[in-house]
This record gives structure tokens, C-alpha cells and sequence, in this order.
């Protein structure tokens, strides 16, 4: 393999693995407020706890989201050197300011929220973890204004050297696409989250332990997580599909399956892209579905793919268009499950209807799978552009690093993340089984060092 | 504009070794002042809350630096590839290290995690020096303005150089020391006991190393690359920094005699920065020279466009100011000796 594929099989794979965490902490961020809201506002002290549970697990999850992080931020340079060397000077705008204004707020405060409670009394450490919850979507901003960029370039200039330079700040930071994305993006992390906090809390109920906090943990999971699910249907991944099928028309064909261009064009719910004979097997269609999405109309003319060059195709059109339907159908799942969860809950009936605990707790690594293949299809199909419309990828890795390099680093990677794969199952079994009970609210201050 | 933002990156990461340094540092003589599993655990508390808020100056000087010299960065860390990725990995290690140790009570576990702590952070402060040695010396950049540098050659001081070569190896040691003193002091300011006599102790047996090591250095330096020396004799004022170096370096030795910690980190932290300041100042205005000198990077040929630089200029002090804020409470918050009870989390 040389040296640019090696480089893109270790960007998507270090950057799908780091994805794996902050998705848990942006969506855990704001249900750690809601938590400690209900505990100021009902003056319970079992929210208190729960929240001080969930700090917990935001802790582990929050350290694992930093350390796949910085790789990420190094690879730019050491991997893509090419690119950043063409788009350092716009999107690095938006990289220094992810460091600047979002890292040092949120590793600042995390220290505080975990250690500090004790000391700060609860007023404040409420304020503490609002700062989090900030700082991490903060950061989620940057990096997907980033990532938008590349998505849809705007407010830049080309360079008589060839490289892009900004020209337009708030074009930048206010790209259209961006906000979109960030939209749809930050629904998918609070779909993730109040699974999580769903989940689990359905394990406590089935299991017959601190089954109190069990059902707390169901009550708030299953409510977020159903506003949660319908927002990335609608309006969000609605929005989503109408960018791309605005500017992006080759993805938005690839990921849909359409090889040829048709008036009224289908909604494929199933079938297998056949790339060489551009046909899809044994599909299952809504007749025109795809026009009235995209254009509102029952016949409006759908590009396929045969209407763009080839060399524009993205160039793994089955796995975007896998991905594409694994994200859908995932999603009117998650709808459908949380809708009925919702209705037990408010007929009272959702604690004792067991299928349905199962259902919601065997269901917690969907929606990871869910955000990763949507970013799946926001890269893949953004392909063979690093930067759409400008850029190719094929012209942005690093020229000097060979293809052995790379491979050793990528071996590194592998290993590395799978030791840390293990780790992390290990310490969250630990924790869930620990309970939320035990846990002893003057621990960690000690730990934390200085006068408690 | 471009002098200004020459100087912030500079800053920031004199901030980041400064800060990060001493928990860095903490991990270096870990072993050596700590013998007991309460000893360590106090050590780890004692840099618990503040590492990762410190560790994000390296991201941001980094963040500052793509900003700021797009074509260093790409150039620099496809350059020296291999030891920044190793580098990510040691943050792994020492991250994993601070942050799972107390994750588990169990002896065993203890130990496993200090000694992660304690190797990446050892190699870390190597591969941290030995880079900066790198910046010093020139690297092999072609007109195009890339290179590749493999780990090490042959370790004379070539043409065609590796990473590692006897100066960045010394530079690598100079940094591992320095370091280990700059933990070392924190150690003893938030500890106390055995640990903070065994802390002293280190600081002082360690001051002797650096000395002799600062002053191989430096004539390493001098002796290394014609015109190294030309900002000195242009710029007069540059003589200050080896004056500060060797005025800080004996307040080390003189503070941590007289049992006054926070005096003592404070000349070790000047000392971290008068030589990084030597550094900037020999470079400027190169950002990274090259064996040839027409290739080489400055802050003309590697910067971003000048309508972003200066949009940066209103950001970069606000968001600055902010986290000098958040750094001021957080550390507030910690202030103080890490107690020495052993009352612990269940979990
Ligand atoms: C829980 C996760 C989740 C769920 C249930 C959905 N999505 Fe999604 N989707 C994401 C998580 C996600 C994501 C991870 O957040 C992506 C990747 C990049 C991005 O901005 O958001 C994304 C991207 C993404 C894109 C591509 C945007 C691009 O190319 O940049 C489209 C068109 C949609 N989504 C549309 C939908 C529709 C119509 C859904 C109907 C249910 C849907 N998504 C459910
Ligand atoms: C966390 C969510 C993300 C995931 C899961 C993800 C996934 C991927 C995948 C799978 C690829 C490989 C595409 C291919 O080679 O066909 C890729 C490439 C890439 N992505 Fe992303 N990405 C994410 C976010 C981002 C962000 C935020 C940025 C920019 C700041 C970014 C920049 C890139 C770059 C530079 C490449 C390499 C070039 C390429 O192969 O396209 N990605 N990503
Ligand atoms: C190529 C793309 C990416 C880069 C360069 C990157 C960079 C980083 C870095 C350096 C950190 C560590 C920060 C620290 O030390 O506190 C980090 C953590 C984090 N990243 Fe990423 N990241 C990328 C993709 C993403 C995406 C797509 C998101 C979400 C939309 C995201 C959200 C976060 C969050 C919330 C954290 C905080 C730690 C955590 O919550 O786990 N990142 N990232």
C-alpha cells in the first residue's frame, strides 16, 4: 500500500476511535446540568448523586475523549502536511480557536466538577458544570465549522502560491454549512448520552439494584432521548440532506444510489449497489420519494451519478451508501423505540414492561453507530475532495514521510487503541457495577490535594 | 504583525513548559522521591487536577502555531514525523498514568500506573529537548520545504543528521534534568514529609547535572552552526538571556538550600524560559533554519495570510485573558499541600 492510502486509513480510523468519547461527553455534558438543576430546584439529594454518578463517567470518558484528541490535531501536520500547508491559513482560524476558547475551558472546569464540590458549594459547582457543558460544545463548534469548511468552502481567497488564505472571518465562522452540521451533529450526541443514561438505567431496574436511581436514570434518558431521535429526523437531518443535495450533488447521488439521473426519483429503503453494472439489487423503493425530499416536488429532476465525471465520483460509493441507510435506519428505530417508551412512561407502565427495558438496554451502542456512520457520510462523501470543489485528496498528504513510516505508526495505533479499548470497558463495568449508591461524595477531594 | 505572532507562539509555548514541565517533571523524579504507595499517591495528587488544563497549552500553542506558520507546522511535523507520533503516544501513556492509577485500589495497579507515569514522562522530556535541539541545529528542509529526518544516523552532527544526533541528545538531557528539578520544586511546595525532603534532595543532587550540562550546551551551541551568535552581536540586549540563565540557575541552588520552595520553582521556571528565550532569539527571524540556508523557514515565507494574522490579534488576547482566568481560580481552588490522609474513594 503506499503511503496515501496508509494516511487515510489511519486519519479515519484514529479519527472515528476519538469520535467514539467526545459524542458520550457532549451529549452527557448537558444531562450532568439537568441532573444537578433537578437537585437544585427539587432539593433532592438523589440528583445530586446521580449527578455526581454521571460526573463520574464523564471523568473516564472525558480523558479518553483528550488523549485520542491530540493525536488528531498532530496528524494534520505530520500526515497531511500538503493540506495544511494549502488550508492552514483558513482553517487554522478555526483549530486555534477550538484550543484557545473550548480546551482550556473545559479542562479547567472538569478538574473543578470532579474534585471541587465540596468546596465551591452547590451554586457554584452548578456553574461548574454549565462550564463544561459549554466547553465541550464549544468545541464540537470549532471542529465542525472546521470540518464544514471543507465541506463548503467559503470566505477564502487562492494564493498565487496556490495555498488558500481567509478573507472573510464571519464567513468562516458562520459558514452556512457549519451551523447545519452542528445542528444535527450536537442532536446525535444527546441521542447518544440520554441512551446511555437510559440504558443503564434500564439495566438497574431489570437488575433489581438501586432500582430508584434506575428509574431516574429511565425518566430523563428516555424523554431526551426521544426529542432527541425526532430532531435528527427532523428538522436536522433534514437540513442535512438538503445542503448536501444543494452543494454537494455527487454525494448526495452516491449516497442515495442513484446512478442515472431521473425525474421523479426513488427513495431506496434497501438494496445492494452493484458499482460495476450501476444497478442495485433486490430494492425495495418508495416511488419518487427522493424528489419530494430534496425539491418538494413528486418529479423533480434527481442528478445521478452518470451526470458528473468520474474521476468526481466519491470512490467508495458502497460504503456511503451503506452508511447512509445504516444512519437512517437507525434513526427511525430510535424514534420508534423512544416514542413508545415515552407513552409507558407517561401510562406509567414503562418500569415494569420489561421487553421494553431490554429493548432500551441492549440498544446503547446503536447510537454510536449511528454518529459514525453519518460522519462516514459527510467524509466519504465528500470524496475525492479534501476540500470540495478545490482540492483533491490525493494532493494533501505529507510528501516526505514514506509508506513505512506510515504503516509502523498506524500498527502503533491499532495496538495502542486496543489496549485502551480494553481499558475503558473495563473501568465503565467497574463503575456501573459500583453503583450509584456507594459512591462516597468526599472521595476524591483528597485526592484532588489542597485544604478540603 | 508577523514578530508579534513570532512572539506569542514563543510564549505560549514557554507557557506550556513552564506549566506542563512540572508535571513532567513530577513523573521524572516520581520514583525517586515517593517510595510508598501513599508517598506516590500524594504525587500524582499533587499534579491531578492541573495536568490536563496544563497539557492544553501544548494544543494550543500547537492550535497558535497552525494559525499562525501553517507552512512550519506542515513542514516541522511531517519533518520530524516519527518522534511526534511517539511523542502522542508518551502523552497517552503519562495520561493514562495520572488519570487510571486511582481509578482501582490495588497495590498492583498502583504500581503498573507509576511506572507508566514515570517512563513516558522521562522520555518525553527527551524527545521535548531533543527537538528543540533539532530547531537549533537545522534540518535538512529542500527547496520545496520539506525533509524527513529518521531517528538517528549516525549521531555526528551531518548533513545528512538523524533526530538524534550528540547535540539534541544533549539538548534531550538538559531538558530531562531541568525538568526533573522543575517537578521536583512543585513537589516540594505541595507536599510535605518525606516527600518534600526527598524532593529538596533531588533538586539539589540534580542542580549539579544541569550545571555542568548547561554549560556543555552552550558552548555545544556555539560551536555548532556559523552566524548562530549574529542576533547577539546585532541586538546587544540579547546578552541578558545567558546573564538570566545563570542568575536563575543559582537562585535554584540558593532557594532550594534555604528550604524556600515557591523561590525555588520560580528561578527553576525562569531558568525553563530564559533558555527557550535564548533559543527564540539566536532563530529569529528563521523559524526553522536549514542546513541550506536559502531553504530556510522565517516568519516571512511560513506565515498565514495577513487578513487572518490580524483577525487573530483581536481573538487570541481575549481567549488568552480567559484562560489566564480559568488557570488563576483553578488553581486557586488547588492551592495548598496535597493532605496526606488516606481516606479514599470506594470507587
Ligand atoms: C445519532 C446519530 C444520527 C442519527 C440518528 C441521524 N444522523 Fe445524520 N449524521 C449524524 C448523526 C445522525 C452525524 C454524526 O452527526 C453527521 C455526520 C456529520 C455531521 O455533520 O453529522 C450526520 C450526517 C448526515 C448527513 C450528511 C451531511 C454531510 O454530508 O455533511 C445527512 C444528509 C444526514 N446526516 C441526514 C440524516 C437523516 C435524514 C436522518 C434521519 C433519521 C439522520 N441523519 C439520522
Ligand atoms: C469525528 C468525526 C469524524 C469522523 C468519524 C471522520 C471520518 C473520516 C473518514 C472515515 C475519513 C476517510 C475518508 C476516506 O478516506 O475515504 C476521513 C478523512 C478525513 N477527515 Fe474526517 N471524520 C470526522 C471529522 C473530521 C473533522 C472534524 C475534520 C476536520 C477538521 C476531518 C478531516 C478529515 C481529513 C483531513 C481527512 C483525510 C483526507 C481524507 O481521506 O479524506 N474529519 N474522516
Ligand atoms: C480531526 C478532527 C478532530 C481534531 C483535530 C480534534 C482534536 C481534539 C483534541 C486535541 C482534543 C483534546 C482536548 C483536551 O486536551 O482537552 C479533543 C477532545 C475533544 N474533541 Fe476532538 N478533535 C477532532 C474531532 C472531533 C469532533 C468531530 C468532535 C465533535 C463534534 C470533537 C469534540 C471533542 C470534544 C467535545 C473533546 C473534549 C474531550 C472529550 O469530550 O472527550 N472532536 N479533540
Amino acid at each position: 500500500m503506499n503511503a496515501y492510502t496508509l494516511d487515510r486509513i489511519q486519519f479515519a480510523f484514529t479519527v472515528t476511535y476519538h469520535y467514539l468519547f467526545p459524542q458520550l461527553t457532549m451529549g452527557l455534558a448537558p444531562l450532568i446540568v439537568i441532573f444537578k438543576g433537578l437537585a437544585i430546584w427539587k432539593k433532592d439529594e438523589r440528583w445530586d448523586q446521580a449527578a455526581r454518578f454521571w460526573t463520574k463517567v464523564f471523568a473516564i470518558v472525558f480523558v479518553f475523549g483528550v488523549v485520542t484528541g491530540i493525536p488528531m490535531e498532530f496528524q494534520f501536520g505530520t500526515n497531511w502536511s500538503a493540506f495544511s500547508r494549502f488550508a492552514g491559513g483558513v482553517i487554522g482560524q478555526t483549530l486555534a480557536m477550538e484550543g484557545t476558547f473550548a480546551f482550556f475551558l473545559e479542562s479547567s472546569f472538569v478538574g473543578i466538577l470532579l474534585f471541587g464540590e465540596k468546596k465551591l458549594g452547590q451554586k457554584l459547582h452548578f456553574a461548574a458544570a454549565v462550564l463544561v457543558f459549554v466547553g465541550t460544545w464549544l468545541s464540537g463548534w470549532f471542529i465542525v465549522a472546521t470540518d464544514a469548511w471543507m465541506q463548503h468552502p467559503v470566505g477564502y481567497d487562492v494564493m498565487a502560491n496556490g495555498a488558500v488564505q481567509l478573507n472573510d472571518f464571519w464567513a468562516l465562522v458562520l459558514n452556512k454549512w457549519a451551523v447545519v452540521q452542528y445542528l444535527h451533529n450536537m442532536g446525535g450526541a444527546v441521542v447518544t448520552g440520554s441512551f446511555a443514561v437510559a440504558a443503564l438505567g434500564a439495566f438497574y431496574v431489570l437488575s433489581k439494584r438501586q432500582v430508584e436511581y434506575g428509574q431516574m436514570f429511565l425518566k430523563v434518558g428516555v424523554i431526551v432521548a426521544c426529542a432527541g431521535s425526532i430532531w435528527m429526523l427532523a428538522p436536522s437531518g433534514d437540513l442535512s440532506g438538503q445542503m448536501v443535495a444543494h452543494y454537494q450533488p455527487t454525494t448526495l447521488a452516491a449516497m442515495e444510489g442513484l446512478f442515472k439521473t431521473e425525474q421523479g426519483a426513488d427513495v431506496v429503503l434497501v438494496g445492494q449497489p452493484d458499482v460495476e453494472k450501476q444497478t442495485i439489487d433486490n430494492p425495495l423503493r418508495i416511488p419518487n420519494a427522493l424528489s419530494m425530499i430534496t425539491y418538494r416536488r413528486w418529479d423533480a429532476e434527481i442528478k445521478g451519478l452518470d451526470a458528473f465525471p468520474p474521476q468526481d465520483h466519491p470512490d467508495n460509493i458502497p460504503l456511503l451508501y451503506y452508511s447512509f441507510h445504516i444512519m437512517v435506519g437507525l434513526g427511525t428505530i430510535f424514534i420508534a423505540v423512544m416514542t413508545i417508551a415515552v407513552i409507558a412512561l407517561w401510562r406509567r407502565k414503562l418500569f415494569t414492561a420489561n421487553w421494553l427495558l431490554w429493548l432500551i438496554m441492549v440498544s446503547f451502542p446503536l447510537p454510536f453507530i449511528a454518529n459514525i456512520a453519518g460522519w462516514m457520510v459527510a467524509e466519504i462523501g465528500r470524496q475525492p475532495w479534501l476540500v470540495y470543489g478545490l482540492y483533491r485528496t490525493e494532493h494533501g498528504f505529507s510528501p516526505t514521510v514514506s509508506s513505512g513510516n506510515v504503516m509502523f505508526t498506524l500498527l502503533g495505533f491499532l495496538g495502542m487503541y486496543t489496549v485502551l479499548s480494553l481499558l475503558f470497558i473495563f473501568l465503565i463495568i467497574r463503575r456501573i457495577h459500583h453503583g450509584v449508591e456507594e459512591l462516597n461524595s468526599i472521595g476524591p477531594e483528597q485526592l484532588a490535594g489542597g485544604v478540603v | 504583525m508577523l514578530t508579534a505572532w513570532f512572539m506569542i507562539v514563543a510564549l505560549m509555548i514557554a507557557a506550556y513548559v513552564i506549566l506542563d514541565g512540572f508535571d513532567l517533571g513530577a513523573g521524572i523524579v516520581h520514583h525517586f522521591v515517593a517510595r510508598t504507595d501513599e508517598e506516590r499517591e500524594s504525587v500524582i495528587a499533587a499534579v491531578g487536577p492541573v495536568w490536563d488544563g496544563n497539557e492544553v497549552w501544548l494544543l494550543a500553542a500547537g492550535g497558535t502555531l497552525y494559525f499562525a506558520f501553517p507552512v512550519l507546522y506542515s513542514a516541522g511535523f511531517s519533518g520530524f514525523y516519527l518522534p511526534l507520533i511517539i511523542v502522542l503516544w508518551l502523552l497517552i501513556g503519562r495520561a493514562a498514568g495520572i488519570e487510571l492509577r486511582h481509578q482501582i485500589e490495588d497495590p498492583m495497579w498502583h504500581k503498573l500506573w507509576d511506572f507508566i507515569f514515570s517512563l513516558s514522562s522521562i522520555l518525553l522530556a527527551v524527545f521535548y529537548g531533543a527537538a528543540l535541539g533539532n530547531v537549533i541545529r537545522g534540518v535538512p528542509l529542500n527547496s520545496e520545504g520539506y525533509f524527513f529526518e529518521p531517528l538517528w544516523t549516525t549521531f555526528r552532527v551531518t548533513k545528512d543528521t538523524g533526530i538524534l544526533d550528540w547535540f539534541t541528545v544533549l539538548a534531550g538531557l538538559v531538558a530531562l534534568v531541568a525538568l526533573g528539578i522543575h517537578g521536583a520544586a512543585w513537589l516540594a511546595i505541595k507536599t510535605t514529609g518525606e516527600v518534600q525532603a526527598r524532593s529538596r534532595r533531588a533538586a539539589g543532587v540534580l542542580w549539579y547535572a544541569l550545571l555542568v550540562l548547561t554549560i556543555l550546551s552552550l558552548i555545544g551551541v556555539i560551536n555548532l552552526r556559523e552566524g548562530i551568535l549574529d542576533n547577539f552581536s546585532r541586538y546587544p540586549i540579547g546578552w541578558l538571556v545567558p546573564v538570566t540563565v545563570i542568575a536563575s540557575l543559582a537562585c535554584v541552588k540558593f532557594f532550594n538550600a534555604k528550604g524556600k520552595d515557591t523561590a525555588a520553582f520560580v528561578s527553576s521556571a525562569l531558568y525553563l524560559a530564559s533558555m527557550l528565550a535564548g533559543a527564540v532569539f539566536a532563530l529569529y527571524p528563521n523559524v526553522l533554519p536549514a542546513n541550506d540556508p536559502a531553504n530556510s523557514l522565517t516568519i516571512e515565507n511560513a506565515s498565514a495570510g495577513a487578513y487572518g494574522l490580524s483577525v487573530g490579534l483581536i481573538w487570541w488576547p481575549i481567549a488568552v485573558l480567559m484562560a489566564l482566568g480559568y488557570f488563576f481560580y483553578l488553581f486557586r481552588t488547588f492551592s495548598g499541600k496535597v493532605a496526606q490522609t488516606t481516606e479514599r474513594d470506594p470507587g
